[in-house]
């Protein structure tokens, strides 16, 4: 039980801080609901990111940097195409699109690296992405698209009983959370219940066993590649149809990078929870902690959700090497 | 027949332990600066000192900090920039509120705050490792963009967040003109290399080397992780304090925050693997071709007569550079440090094959 | 000892040979009676929705005196763009690559960033180019005496976050009643966006104004927080400062917590059509400052249909003419130009260098009568610069956005120098001390 003292102690600390301001008055209780509720529903955006990085790391060990990069192409193919077709027909094509993108690059990029240290891999994707960023914009180009779901923007105001003046909810944010819910479940479903999925599985666990029981591994790298190319397309619609789709959307995706340290690289459920832990931290540090540190050392303006997602990620990591769900790492000599 | 070392004999522990042991490599070495320090000033046109020369030395001062972290120590930091940019803005503070100082000891103190604030942001590297490690440097980077965008102290109250600073003035001799900036550059540039491989070749650089291919069996044996990690994060964060300094007041003369952004960690980070991790030379070469490369790109159409919208044009940089960054890492992984120790040793045996 | 290298040796000397070979190729030269114009654009990254329309009509209007005139005063222009990428770095480079271009060298840029802006008004002391910023840049700037080859042509951010408080004010019925009230400045966090706030504070402290400032990273996608805390705070009036994506990102996020787009105002960098389109009806009533060229077509561009798309020689799509920031763009190149004609009349009708096209920027007298002669009528307002006054008058009104294009609203507001011209007098002082330059004489130099 005092084993574990920093996490708990770190936890108490963080649960504290997120119900001062509601324990001080310094806020209404419903503003509060309404900051945990965009924190959330921005937690679920960067889940779904997040879910492309640790598929690829837990299948192929590989850390694709290039997954903004995948999710602002796909939404970019939808965007476009969806001005020439009905909207379903577009998301199709555009995951036929990230499938192939994804052969491409394991056949050119991956295949050809076996082996490498995770550095020279991880520059590979780095690379990666400044390909996809000039290809992506020559083909779609650079001005700013949008993708029409049919939801209404407007916002909508739910328990206008219990709290005064009720709570502001958005209903894409809703869909959004239904449908990153639904996709967590598929791929649930699809990696407990499938033999692909099995494969999958056992690929993670230990490349060379799966080889040796006749599983091909660079089939099944194409195959999360093609998974993580979905997930990205999710993301890319979800976002495009909240943000807009413009380039500097795969700027966005480097939020992703402190979801997936802080639920563990290797681990889906790990990039669910971490994104919704940097989402809230990351907005009630920001609407609550922010103008008290502008007025405490006299900054100019607040901005602090920037860095704060890495600060909350690095001090879990002290605490937690690996990640809150990651694979514990144990070295020999 | 050229090359070969024949008839070097060493008669002292001194001359056994010289940087360059071979004669050929002194003799080209010194051409080497002779030439860079009297031949180029004379030769070179304004643009490239400017946008080539300088630069490529100031990011080379950078890149041998950043190889001294990730390629000698193997601890990977993709937010280096902000060291740099604790360095400008400590010197400029410093250059601002004690104008007395001599320019040579605003470096210093500023490589020196930097320093300081790299042992600070290494300390989680006791702890994490690897990519978790990499990606946690990334609050550095963040939290300093933040940091100089926000108290105001750091930039003397300016209302635009940008800063400006006079031409630098050392002992009387004003550094105005593209060829007097370019010597500053070059002396101060040869100075650190120097430095830096004293400090690999010797005691501190074996520790960093240690605990890079195999961390636990170092500390068996006796080294301690905290002073080896911790001194990395110093010297490279002093490396590139310097550089940052020199960035600012030489090369830009006025900068904002956003000067050393993400992308120039990025860039760094390139530099020293294209060039090299493990190898001063290797960011030289790295740096070059980082510097080089992306204006090559930018005329590449022009020399060719094709006529296409400057969009496109950079579209086109975009798509070579990370296809090329690929290409690379799959040819030669070891940089191009790797490709210039095998020309050397083919030299060594030619004319003959083998 | 064999290589474990693939690439083989010799490619790799081959490779380097070419690299080296290209980059010292050497420039053509370009032939006498020639003026060259450098363009320094951005036409990718996070602000090309913007930047695009704006180097179009800049380069529409150069191409249109080459076709319709045969050039200015039968000296014909040359003109390259160089893509920034609103970055300062590659923006100084592109400056540096371009200066020399010609037979006179560049005549005057357009840095299109205050960012860059800054950078290069260190540079431009020494190698005599003037740098035309019309409606951004260095506020100071309009001090001709110490900022010697900078033109901030037709208005400053002090001046607009200026016009904008009037225009509250006048909402509120008198400048007084503002006391108590709130007012947030969603800025984007560069220099650009950082500008308008030391008025801002300065007019907070005369009025009573509560002011509230909300800074945006780059890009700005990331607004949520932003538009959060606004909600906390409900503010009575939004002022945006932003540029590229987050402009229809702040309009997005406002329709999602239901901040009313009427009282929203942007300055004239936020008010164009990339900017509302995107949140599609969600923008209507989105309001923003317009200065020199607001949004429709007129005489010059018909011209532009005429000689310029109609020979296929049109820069960007045929539909966007007539937008606001090609309008813009056009006004940009047309101060470029009668700066050079102007130049014209003391120098000789040739090719010019910087020094001299600074005075023609100087000595400018666009008065009404010279607009509809060019064409301009209904887009331009009359500049008038001297030694002294690099910014030759500033005026703006307001637009509003009706979903499907911008209403100009009766009411011209001209900045209130009385509290503007101590601050740039001010600032000028701490530059010119800092950078170690002497105040020019006008007198002297007439």
């Amino acid at each position: 039980m005092t084993k574990h003292w920093p996490v708990i102690s770190l936890i108490s600390v963080l649960l504290v801080g997120l119900v001062l301001p509601l324990a001080t008055g310094a806020s209404p209780p419903g503003f509060y609901v309404e900051v945990l509720l965009g924190g959330l529903m921005t937690g679920v955006l960067y889940s779904l990111v997040a879910l492309g990085f640790a598929l690829i790391f837990k299948a192929s060990g590989v850390f694709n940097f290039a997954q903004g990069a995948m999710v602002l192409f796909a939404a970019l193919a939808v965007a476009r195409m969806a001005e020439q077709m009905p909207l379903w027909l577009a998301m199709i094509l555009a995951l036929a699109i990230m499938v192939v993108l994804a052969w491409l690059i394991e056949r050119l990029v991956l295949r050809p690296l076996v082996n490498q240290e995770a550095i020279t891999l991880f520059m590979a994707t780095l690379g990666v992405t400044y390909f996809l960023d000039g290809f992506g914009q020559t083909v779609w180009g650079s001005d700013i698209y949008s993708i029409e779901l049919g939801i209404a923007k407007e916002p909508v105001m739910i328990l206008e009983g219990l709290f005064q003046g009720g709570i502001l909810v958005n209903k894409d944010d809703f869909v959004a959370a239904l449908v990153a819910a639904a996709l967590v479940a598929g791929l649930a479903v699809f990696f407990q219940k499938t033999a692909t999925g099995r494969a999958l599985r056992a690929v993670a666990d230990d490349h060379q066993a799966a080889q040796s029981i006749g599983i091909p591994l660079n089939r099944i790298w194409v195959i999360v590649w093609s998974v993580a190319g979905l997930v990205a397309l999710v993301a890319g619609v979800i976002w495009g149809a909240k943000l807009g789709v413009q380039f500097s959307v795969s700027l966005v995706a480097l939020k992703a990078l402190p979801v997936v340290i802080l639920g563990g690289f290797t681990s889906v459920p790990g990039a669910i929870v971490g994104g919704l832990i940097i989402g809230v931290g990351e907005k009630m540090a920001e609407v609550f902690l922010g103008p008290v540190l502008v007025r405490a050392f006299d900054l100019a303006g607040g901005g602090i959700e920037n860095w704060f997602a890495y600060v909350l990620a690095l001090l879990f990591l002290l605490v937690r090497p690996e990640g809150l769900f990651g694979e514990r790492h144990i070295d020999r000599v | 027949m050229l090359y070969r070392e024949n008839g070097q004999f060493k008669s002292s522990y001194g001359e056994d332990q010289q940087m360059l042991p071979i004669l050929q490599d002194r003799r080209v070495m010194f051409g080497l600066l002779a030439f860079a320090f009297f031949g180029v000033p004379f030769l070179a046109s304004d643009y490239l000192f400017l946008s080539i020369l300088i630069p490529f030395l100031i990011l080379t001062l950078a890149a041998i900090g950043l190889n001294l972290l990730v390629g000698y120590c193997g601890q990977i930091s993709i937010g280096h920039a902000a060291f740099m940019s604790v360095g400008a803005y400590a010197a400029y503070n410093l250059a601002l509120r004690v104008p007395q100082l001599n320019f040579l000891v605003v470096l210093v103190l500023a490589g020196l705050v930097a320093a300081l604030v790299g042992m600070l942001f290494g300390i989680p590297s006791l702890r994490i490792k690897g990519l978790y490690l990499a990606v946690a440097t990334l609050a550095a980077q963040f939290f300093m963009d933040w940091v100089f965008a926000r108290v105001k102290w750091f930039t003397n109250y300016s209302h635009s967040g940008s800063v400006s600073t006079a031409p630098v003035e050392l002992f009387g001799w004003r550094l105005d003109s593209p060829p007097e900036k370019y010597l500053f550059l070059l002396g101060v540039l040869v100075v650190f290399t120097v430095i830096a491989k004293n400090l690999v070749r010797g005691h501190l650089g074996r520790e960093w080397m240690a605990m890079r291919d195999m961390d636990v069996a170092a500390e068996v044996i006796g080294i301690r992780p905290v002073y080896a990690k911790l001194t990395a994060f110093a010297v490279s964060s002093f490396y590139c304090g310097v550089a940052g300094a020199l960035y600012g007041f030489i090369y830009l003369g006025s900068w904002e925050p956003l000067a050393f952004n993400l992308t120039l960690s990025l860039n760094l980070l390139f530099m020293i693997i294209i060039g090299g991790m493990g190898s001063l030379l290797g960011s030289y070469f790295g740096a070059a071709f980082i510097v080089i490369l992306p204006i090559v790109l930018d005329q590449v159409p022009q020399m060719f007569g094709i006529a296409m919208s400057t969009a496109t044009t950079s579209h086109l940089a975009f798509m070579i550079f990370g296809a090329l960054i690929v290409f690379f890492l799959i040819v030669e992984p070891h940089g191009l440090a790797r490709l210039w120790a095998i020309g050397k040793e083919k030299l060594r045996l030619w004319p003959f094959p083998h | 000892m064999k290589s474990s290298s693939r690439l083989g040796l010799r490619t790799t000397i081959v490779a380097v040979s070419a690299a080296l070979a290209a980059l010292s190729a050497v420039q053509v030269q370009a032939q006498a009676k020639e003026q060259f114009f450098p363009v320094l654009s951005y036409r990718v990254g996070a602000y090309a929705p913007n930047g695009t329309p704006f180097a179009n009509g800049y380069v529409d209007y150069l191409k249109l005196l080459n076709a319709r005139d045969g050039g200015i005063n039968g000296v014909k222009i040359t003109f390259e763009e160089c893509e920034t990428e609103y970055n300062t770095a590659k923006g100084v480079e592109c400056y540096q690559r371009l200066k020399g271009k010609g037979p006179t060298g560049a005549a005057v840029f357009h840095t299109l960033s205050t960012g860059i802006t800054f950078a290069v008004t260190d540079v431009t002391f020494a190698d005599k180019i003037p740098i035309i910023t019309a409606g951004y840049g260095r506020a100071d700037s309009v001090d001709g005496t110490v900022f010697g080859y900078n033109f901030p042509l037709g208005g400053t951010y002090w001046g607009a976050a200026d016009m904008l408080i009037q225009h509250v004010g006048k909402l509120e019925g008198g400048l007084d009643k503002l006391k108590g009230k709130k007012i947030a400045l969603v800025y984007h966090d560069s220099p650009y966006g950082k500008e308008p706030i030391a008025l801002l504070e300065e007019r907070a402290k005369m009025h009573g104004y509560q002011l509230q400032l909300l800074p945006v990273t780059h890009p700005g996608v990331e607004q949520k927080a932003t538009w959060l805390q606004i909600r906390q705070n409900r503010p009575d009036y939004v002022f945006l400062w932003g540029w590229g994506v987050m402009n229809s990102t702040s309009i997005k996020e406002a329709v999602a917590t239901g901040y009313p787009r009427d009282k929203m105002y942007g300055v004239w960098w936020s008010g164009a059509e990339p900017d509302v389109t995107p949140a599609g009806d969600g923008a209507k009533g989105y309001r923003s400052l317009v200065f020199l060229a607001p949004a429709g077509q007129g005489a010059v561009h018909k011209d532009i249909v005429k000689y310029v798309y109609d020979k296929g020689q049109g820069t960007g799509k045929k539909e966007e003419i007539g937008e606001v920031l090609y309008n813009r763009g056009m006004t940009a190149a047309l101060l470029s130009t009668e700066g050079v004609r102007r130049a014209h009349v003391k120098y000789g009708k040739k090719p010019l260098k910087g020094e001299e096209v600074r005075w023609g920027l100087e000595n400018l007298a666009i008065d009404a009568g010279a607009i509809k002669k060019l064409g301009f009528d209904g887009f331009m307002v009359p500049v008038a610069t001297t030694c002294a006054d690099h910014e030759g008058g500033s005026s703006a009104m307001i637009h509003v956005w009706d979903g499907k294009k911008w209403n100009v609203q009766p009411g011209t507001y001209t900045p209130d120098m009385a509290i503007i011209k101590p601050m740039i007098k001010a600032s000028a002082e701490k530059y010119a001390a800092e950078k170690k330059i002497a105040k020019r004489d006008c007198a002297k130099e007439q």
